[in-house]
């Protein structure tokens, strides 16, 4: 990982001597344990505040959109695929962007650390090779990393970058097939019970809109919420509403989720909200054979119409 | 007087009998103030609420009144809600921030009556903080770990028990309702001690920050701020001074009720007018008014920061994007976080 930052470090700031590029968008030190921050660096001297981590959960995609200068990026398996997918929508010029593809072993989940530490503040905190120490005013306590990955990490397919102008660091191994187990789990719920869970988990909504602005793939000029004529959802927060609203978010992202898991990773009240988002993953692999951002090349699901494209919602076959 | 832990429970359901109650209850990994049904529903060992308690009083949305019409006319029924509420366990960072919003919902201007009358109605029970967050910096902020500015009642949590300490008459009416035994000499001392002991760890430099926003308007440091902001209100929404909020009617044809919602200045529709323009066109005007408001408009109109140092922002914020630093960089200097 060491290693790793040392050469993305040296490859923006050659790229910015050289004026290949005017900005880099990376990661920095943040101000939590276990929390890097996305930074914007313009001088080839601030390249040195770039650093790579378990902490850079954050999908970098989110800031390439209309953009005049040209501009450098660190992404990791996910971020590339969001990139993947905004290119063939038209939001990024290609030849105004440089990828700097960084494989990626998979990034820290501090909701499930909150959970681990029961209310106790973490205070520092370190990560060696697949251990991770916690420090606390209670005492230091030893966890293994892959415990405490984002549950993106752990059905990631794309570990390392599907696109790329240089690509730094050792590919990272393929992990087990995603067998969309949670997915699964929760369609075999009763729909009363399905209702259920997801009322209790969208009382706790707050309707900040996080899950939404923290998407690269969310960039209506208008979003629906905020349409007044006609009024779509109702602005005051309630169960209902809250749920609509995430309904209509996810079926958006129908085919264009690269299952980065960013809506999910900013919730402040740490909603599940991936059941969800992957339902529609999972069903466009299944129906379509399509995975969003994996080639660039290929048409996206929602674009192409095929006389064998199964149509179940129309006619039992 | 003191309250014994193993006592708890029964003085909350106590309090249950002449108040709605409301009190941290653990939701997963966080607490939230949410009414209880029973003492035993309360949970004070948390560090501070993921929400602020200010909802208690200035709902996230709130039924202003509502109305019909029918074939004798239009009816209007307002909802001022009277009822008697104690907040308990509220920490000193949230109670200073409800005397923040006493300015605004009552000020020589305007007197607001929903927020009013659910205010002069409610108790506010305070606990001091024995051991502050790493993200917390009430200290730099006119509030500390044992401050007791806004509170009725405080307690203060010595191992077995509460010391609780009567600051207002109506705290006095609480307390004296509740038939609680004298805290003894030991217990006060105990109670000190603790008061003694509690470390706020960071530090925030302060110190010109208003002159230097009174002539900053303009200044470039407004383009790098809001670069990583994503936009979204996780900051305004638990922030327990925020107060921004917008009137929509929830309404089919002309049956319904008008609705006061929160509103988060980091949206653009906070300000688009009507004809399309945005005096706030992006983040970096957004940004720019957050900080104004809490730390020079504020100041200029009620003489006090609208920041209580609680770090909900910092600890919530989706990009780590840390007000700390910010106004650090504002000040152009590098003392910040002191550990």
């Amino acid at each position: 990982m060491q290693e790793l930052a040392a050469a993305i470090r040296e490859t923006a700031r050659k790229l910015l001597e050289e004026k290949t590029v005017d900005l880099v968008i990376g990661f920095a030190s943040g101000s939590l344990p276990l929390r890097s921050t996305p930074c914007f660096i313009r001088k080839p001297e601030d390249a040195a505040k770039l650093v790579f981590d378990a902490g850079c959960e954050n999908n970098l995609a989110n800031y390439l959109r209309q953009r005049d200068e040209k501009v450098a990026v660190v992404a990791k398996g996910c971020d590339t695929r969001a990139i993947v997918v905004l290119l063939q929508e038209n939001q990024i010029k290609r030849d105004n962007l440089y990828i700097i593809g960084v494989p990626c072993q998979g990034m820290i989940d501090r909701v499930k650390i909150d959970a681990l530490l029961d209310g106790k503040d973490l205070l520092a905190a370190e990560v060696q090779g697949e251990a991770v120490t916690l420090k606390t005013a209670a005492g230091e306590k030893q966890v293994a990393l892959v415990d405490v990955l984002h549950d993106t990490c752990k059905t990631c397919q794309y570990g390392n970058p599907v696109i790329y102008d240089v690509l730094l660091g050792e590919p990272v191994k393929p992990r087990q097939a995603d067998d969309f187990a949670d997915v699964k789990a929760f369609e075999a719920l009763s729909p009363a019970e399905r209702k259920a869970r997801l009322t209790e988990e969208f009382s706790k909504c707050i309707r900040c809109y996080a899950c939404r602005n923290a998407c690269p793939m969310c960039y209506c000029s208008e979003c629906f919420v905020d349409c007044s004529t006609p009024i779509w959802i109702k602005k005051s927060v309630d169960p209902a509403d809250n749920m609509m609203f995430q309904a209509v978010r996810v079926f958006h992202l129908a085919g264009r989720c690269a299952d980065c898991g960013a809506c999910d990773r900013a919730c402040p009240m740490g909603l599940n909200l991936r059941t969800m988002t992957r339902k529609l993953v999972m069903d466009v692999k299944e129906l379509f054979g399509y995975e969003a951002g994996v080639n660039l090349d290929a048409k996206p699901a929602l674009s192409e119409f095929a006389f064998d494209d199964p149509q179940p919602f129309l006619v039992k076959e | 007087m003191i309250i014994k832990k193993s006592e708890l429970n029964a003085v909350l359901d106590k309090l249950l009998a002449g108040y709605q109650v409301y009190a941290p209850v653990k939701e997963g990994n966080y607490a939230v103030f949410k009414q209880i049904a029973n003492g035993g529903q309360a949970y004070l060992g948390y560090s501070n609420s993921k929400i602020p308690p200010k909802g208690i009083l200035f709902p996230q949305s709130e039924k202003l009144y509502s109305y019909s019409v029918t074939a004798e006319g239009a009816r209007v029924e307002e909802h001022i809600d009277g009822s008697k509420k104690v907040v308990f366990g509220i920490r000193p960072c949230d109670a200073k921030s409800i005397t923040l919003l006493d300015f605004v919902f009552n000020n020589d201007k305007y007197t607001d009556p929903y927020y009013m009358t659910r205010r002069n109605n409610t108790v506010l029970v305070g606990l001091g903080c024995n051991q502050p967050a790493p993200t917390c910096f009430c200290t730099s902020m006119q509030s500390g770990p044992f401050a007791s500015e806004g509170m009725d009642v405080m307690l203060v949590d010595i191992g077995e028990g509460y010391v609780a300490q009567a600051l207002t008459d109506k705290g006095k009416e609480l307390l004296a309702g509740l038939g609680l035994p004298e805290a003894s000499a030991d217990d006060q001392k105990a109670a000190e001690d603790v008061k003694a002991a509690a470390v706020v760890s960071c530090q925030v430099n302060t110190e010109g920050l208003k002159a230097k926003l009174d002539a900053g308007f303009d200044d470039p440091v407004w383009n790098r701020i809001y670069e990583k902001c994503l936009g979204c209100a996780a900051c305004t929404y638990l922030c327990p001074t925020c107060h921004c909020f917008d009137i929509v009617d929830d309404a089919v044809d002309c049956n319904g009720c008008r609705v006061r919602n929160w509103d988060a200045c980091m949206f653009p529709l906070f300000t688009l007018h009507g004809s399309g323009h945005n005096p706030r066109p992006s983040g970096k005007e957004r940004w720019r008014q957050r900080v104004m408001h809490k730390f020079k408009y504020f100041v200029d109109n009620f003489n006090a920061t609208a920041c209580v140092g609680c770090g909900r922002c910092i600890k919530n914020c989706p990009v780590n994007l840390d007000i700390r630093e910010v106004l650090a960089d504002i000040l152009g200097s590098e003392a910040r976080l002191d550990k």
